[in-house]
């Protein structure tokens, strides 16, 4: 149910949610640091740091900004984002790397 | 003569949802593509430069890792505060909207700690590739802590007058403020394993 329809019955269910995902977010905090001290190869510490990090960011944006009940304007907006910012973080990949250190260089 | 601006308080019947809560999406949409070409900056740069530091062993692990509770923490208040006015309970507002400021400043304190000590050893953007997109990522991330203080104080001060006249509208506003400071948390989220653990 969006935000704006929410009883006073349905909040209080809800706030018990919010304090669980706020014990959730701390457990997978000190899991994203505990990684960092296991020696492992830096693509699978990548990997295993941006699934912590996406499981987090994930939780915030369903619960807190109540995304998993939400109108289809905002999930339409969302879907347009996400494709501009996956292009976004996939460009660098693409640039030849020799080209790029010698601009960095210079 | 004032311009009355149609369904603030009340869900558009064409998206759903309020126009201000609609106007906040669409604002965040293009902060996640200002951060995303940040962090577009900083993948070319790591791919670009051969000599580029781990984290761990530059930045303070511990302070961060500490601002990334305080941060959690501020999410979960003010969300409360939000819950409070959905139960119509502005005193309980009132603490847990104090306690998101109190937590936000916590943050600015930190991160002032982690700056003045780069800064008292000669370390700035200057310094490097890493430092330069480590200062302009995370600076421009404490300007948006600064703009969500601003916010959220008017909110919890002379802002929240509004519940007694038009309690429904207040509590979208509420809602739209932690929307936005949800996005810093979630920010935050990305910054903190890419800037500090890798």
């Amino acid at each position: 149910m969006a935000s704006e329809h929410m009883s006073v019955e349905e909040v209080k269910k809800h706030i018990k949610v919010y304090w669980m995902i706020f014990g959730s977010l701390l457990v997978l905090t000190a899991v994203t640091v505990g990684i960092s001290y296991i020696h492992l190869s830096f693509t699978f510490a990548v990997i295993l740091a941006l699934v912590v990090a996406s499981t987090k960011a994930s939780l915030v944006a369903l619960y807190f900004m109540h995304l998993i009940s939400e109108k289809t304007a905002i999930y339409l907006t969302l879907a347009l984002t996400a494709v501009l910012f996956v292009i976004l973080i996939v460009v660098p990949w693409m640039i030849p790397m020799g080209a790029m250190r010698s601009w960095l260089v210079s | 003569m004032a311009v009355h601006i149609p369904y603030i308080d009340k869900p558009n019947p064409v998206t759903g949802v309020t126009n201000a809560k609609l106007g906040v999406w669409l604002f965040l949409a293009s902060e996640v593509m200002l951060f995303g070409a940040l962090f577009s900056a900083l993948i070319t740069l790591r791919l670009g430069v051969s000599d580029w530091p781990h984290g761990y062993d530059v930045l303070n692990v511990p302070l961060a890792t500490l601002n990334t509770v305080v941060l959690i923490f501020s999410s979960v208040t003010v969300v409360m505060a939000w819950a409070s006015l959905k139960m119509h309970n502005l005193k309980q507002f009132k603490t847990y909207m104090s306690l998101t400021l109190l937590m936000s400043f916590i943050f600015l304190g930190i991160k002032a700690v982690e700056y003045g000590t780069k800064f008292s050893h000669g370390i700035s953007p200057a310094t490097s590739n890493f430092y330069a997109i480590y200062f302009v990522i995370t600076g421009l991330h404490g300007l948006h802590i600064l703009g969500g203080i601003i916010v959220n104080a008017y909110l919890l001060g002379p802002g929240s007058h509004m519940w007694k006249s038009e309690p429904e509208r207040f509590t979208g506003r509420i809602e739209c403020a932690g929307l936005y400071w949800h996005f810093v948390d979630l920010v935050w989220i990305f910054l903190f394993p890419i800037l500090y653990l890798l």
